[in-house]
């Protein structure tokens, strides 16, 4: 069974769905995402504090995205379909959920499988302790923050933080991030 | 030394640094995708006012949010008041947060435990 993207972003598209996107994923358009979405949980969350959660995660999340999605399988890799990323904001069970997906080569597969298997495992503590030292002690790119935002992320969440990698084709898979607050 | 003013924008900060005053602040949003540039003029700024800098020098920060691409440049700033109180000059660093905020205090008590200046923690009561 060959993956389609289509399917995969239906498949994301489930619940209460407040946004949902598939396409080039620049800067400005997160920038009109997040006050879209900011407007949206405005009129639907009473909460500052949940809706500050929930903005947050949405920020570092988008922001990760953006910075992953310039190398592309050659299908992708034209015309609109550049800096191509998809995601999905919506609600289920009373619980808000944030899922991203880009493509990534297969041989960055196992280092960022490792890195996320080791955030996950760990407690709230932990997760401080490492925030801080990579603060610290990692130099960042000019790219991002080195690593700091999915461990944000995990922070935010207390790890409630899931992954899937989809085969697509010999050199790239698909990377699917779910995240609940 | 002329001073540094910085209107806010929905990704980045307000910015009010014056050196006549001693008085630093940096409010609002800092989410920009590469905050690097954003943040350099003002770590310059600091580098020339801890040249000759005010005895006391008082900063409040103010953040609704900030990503984790300024938390970076937002120690470099502190670094740089490090640097100053450790030259024996007074530093007062105000961190604000909102009610309830426990991720934005967390977010000031990490900063605190990473450089050698105390914090006042200042719950802000809407």
């Amino acid at each position: 069974m060959s993956f389609d993207i289509d399917e995969q972003f239906s498949e994301m598209n489930k619940g209460e769905v407040l946004l949902a996107y598939k396409g080039s994923i620049t800067a400005q358009l997160i920038t009109n995402v997040l006050g879209v979405v900011e407007t949206k949980l405005d009129h639907v969350i009473d909460k500052s504090i949940t809706k500050k959660k929930i903005y947050n995660v949405l920020v570092e999340s988008l922001q990760n995205l953006y910075h992953h999605v310039d190398d592309l399988p050659g299908d992708f890799n034209s015309g609109l379909d550049i800096h191509f990323g998809i995601f999905v904001v919506s609600k289920n069970n009373e619980q808000y959920e944030i899922q991203t997906g880009n493509f990534i080569r297969n041989d960055k597969i196992k280092s960022l499988k490792e890195r996320l298997d080791k955030i996950k495992s760990l407690s709230k503590d932990e997760l401080k302790e490492l925030y801080k030292f990579v603060l610290n002690n990692q130099k960042f790119s000019d790219k991002g923050g080195g690593g700091l935002g999915l461990i944000d992320i995990a922070r935010r969440t207390d790890g409630n933080v899931d992954y899937q990698f989809k085969d697509y084709n010999p050199d790239f898979s698909f990377f699917t991030l779910n995240i609940k607050i | 030394m002329e001073s540094i003013s910085i209107e806010g924008t929905p990704k980045t900060p307000a910015v009010n640094f014056n050196a006549e005053t001693g008085v630093i602040e940096i409010k609002g949003r800092s989410i920009p995708e590469n905050s690097i540039e954003f943040y350099r003029p003002l770590v310059e700024w600091l580098e020339e006012y801890s040249g000759n800098p005010q005895k006391l020098t008082t900063v409040n920060i103010q953040l609704e949010y900030f990503n984790t691409s300024s938390s970076k440049c937002i120690l470099d700033v502190f670094k740089k008041l490090e640097a100053i109180k450790k030259a024996r000059n007074e530093v007062i660093i105000n961190w604000y947060y909102e009610e309830d905020d426990e991720d934005m205090l967390e977010a000031g008590e990490d900063y605190e435990s990473i450089i050698r200046i105390p914090f006042k923690m200042i719950e802000v009561v809407d």
